[in-house]
């Protein structure tokens, strides 16, 4: 059992993802920045879909009532174990009574606790990843409590691998959209050549962009959207659509992000600078 | 079997995705030639899943396309394949809807704009059988039309904050209920007392695109009652399945 003492500023469960329920209109949800989760699994030899904690911008504090061994990925949110420093991107041992506390992020913005085997939180539409309506709840909360399983053989792991930390770069790698085609040269130009800041409201349904684009393209026949779909409004906003983002949508789809790309921007935060290049 | 063919564009989506468009227009035949489509596509066992708008299918592999163009004779020659047409089993819905103001906060002043009134607005919504298009915006809400040209309005330029679940919307040629509490921009002419998404059934929402919804009124009181009935769970509106 595991006991949030504190919950974070935005900390949730998440895993893989639901897939197959789009056709009720269920979004995708699953880690922001999955290539973090799946590392933090992988680390500890757990099945790529075990449910990890993703914690966002100022992480959590929890006690462990059982030994296990966890790892911690990502965003660099300052993790300690009873006060001590503890490493990044390597599976650690964590003791029964143990607390591990996570601070404010350093680097990026989303960080990643995997336990072994897993937290064996509800499930709901086959995946215990949190998103309102689906989910009991939708984030961490002060008190909440969550089965793992103890630990206590040797856990025979890779040594702390380098992971090329990709968060820096502000290149965000895009496919063009299905109406990429209907923008103008200039306003095409715009997009590949000018820079963009994340504005403050970005959370897992999509990011905005503080830069508009004055434009003239016709809303469309409410159409099928992914994550990483980026959408044009007639207003001029530019949006990046994220994990729980919803399934279909009426604005024009001007690119696609490739999923390293979702990975990377998931780490961006407000006032980041970014700018898209098409591959 | 129809016969007629509408020509299809293809696009790479992402490195796993294919959207396909069909002519730009919201119609049932359209529809019915996506879904027929998309049956098909069923018992593949490359495709991960499949997700329709009004004149679109998205097809998600499991794994990257390795060719585009392969991939996309594979697709033109599985739809051109008449042969291949498995039956669709659509089902008929019947959905009850409290029109009473209480319930539709945007009657009163649709029936102002309009033109009508209110016992026309109702008799116009309640008459017809909708098509049911897809499920997108949210989990469970359904996009239905085509809605009679009578009640055609665009959508409100200040959307609200906090639309009841359960609240019967019009947009355009469309209407539509909102399954939870939400934002929305659609006029809301009613309220439904049934549950349209449980994610805890395996199959969260009743119905599914190509089924047909109508709606017919009830009272207040007949409302409560279905609330109550209804509450989390979907076996109230099984029995209301033709």
């Amino acid at each position: 059992m595991i006991k949030i003492l504190e919950p974070g500023l935005y900390s949730s469960i998440q895993d893989e993802g639901r897939e197959g329920f789009q056709k009720y209109g269920v979004p995708f949800s699953g880690s922001m920045d999955s290539k973090s989760s799946n590392f933090a699994n992988s680390l500890l030899n757990n099945p790529k879909n075990a449910a990890v904690i993703e914690a966002t911008q100022f992480g959590p504090k929890i006690l462990f009532n059982v030994s296990t061994y966890i790892s911690i990925t990502g965003g660099d949110m300052n993790p300690l174990i009873n006060n001590k420093k503890v490493s990044m991107n390597k599976a650690v041992n964590i003791n029964k009574g143990d607390i591990l506390k996570l601070g404010h992020s350093k680097n990026g913005l989303r960080s990643y606790i995997a336990i072994k085997d897993g937290i064996k939180s509800e499930l709901s539409l086959g995946s215990r990843s949190y998103y309102k309506g689906i989910s009991s709840k939708f984030k961490l909360e002060k008190g909440d409590e969550f089965k793992i399983i103890s630990f206590n053989k040797k856990l025979n792991s890779f040594s702390k691998i380098f992971l090329k930390n990709t968060h820096e770069s502000k290149y965000i790698l895009v496919f063009k959209g299905p109406e990429y085609n209907n923008l103008s040269i200039n306003e095409k130009n715009f997009l590949l050549n000018d820079s963009f800041t994340i504005s403050n409201e970005n959370n897992r349904m999509a990011y905005k962009l503080k830069e508009k684009l004055k434009n003239k393209l016709k809303s469309i026949i409410t159409s099928p959207v992914l994550p990483g779909t980026v959408q044009l409004t007639p207003g001029g906003e530019i949006i990046i659509l994220m994990k729980d983002c919803q399934v279909t949508g009426g604005y024009p789809r001007i690119f696609q992000l490739n999923e390293e790309s979702i990975n990377h921007i998931a780490q961006k935060k407000t006032n980041d600078i970014v700018k898209f290049k098409i591959v | 079997m129809k016969s007629k063919e509408f020509e299809l564009s293809f696009f790479l989506y992402n490195k796993k995705s294919i959207l396909i468009e069909w002519p730009k227009i919201i119609s049932e035949n359209i529809l019915e030639d996506i879904l027929n489509f998309s049956n098909k596509l069923s018992k593949s066992k490359t495709i991960h899943s499949r997700i329709n708008g009004y004149n679109s299918l998205l097809i998600i592999y499991k794994l990257n396309i390795k060719s585009l163009e392969k991939e996309i004779i594979n697709l033109k020659n599985l739809y051109k394949n008449k042969l291949r047409n498995l039956s669709i089993n659509n089902k008929n819905w019947r959905i009850p809807v409290c029109y009473e103001t209480k319930y539709a906060p945007d009657i009163s002043y649709i029936s102002r704009k309009l033109n009508l009134s209110i016992k026309e607005i109702i008799k116009i919504h309640s008459f017809k059988k909708y098509k049911l298009f897809f499920i997108g915006f949210l989990p469970g809400f359904l996009y239905l039309g085509k809605l009679d040209d009578k009640l055609k309005l665009p959508r409100k330029i200040n959307p609200s904050i906090n639309y009841n679940a359960g609240s019967v919307g019009i947009a355009e040629n469309q209407t539509g209920i909102y399954p939870d509490v939400s934002p929305g921009g659609w006029n809301i002419i009613g309220n439904s007392p049934v549950c349209f998404f449980d994610p805890s059934h395996e199959q969260p929402c009743f119905a599914k695109s190509g089924d047909l919804i109508e709606f017919y009124p009830i009272s207040e009181k007949e409302y409560n009652l279905i609330k109550q009935k209804s509450k989390n769970n979907l076996n109230y509106i099984n029995e209301l399945n033709d």
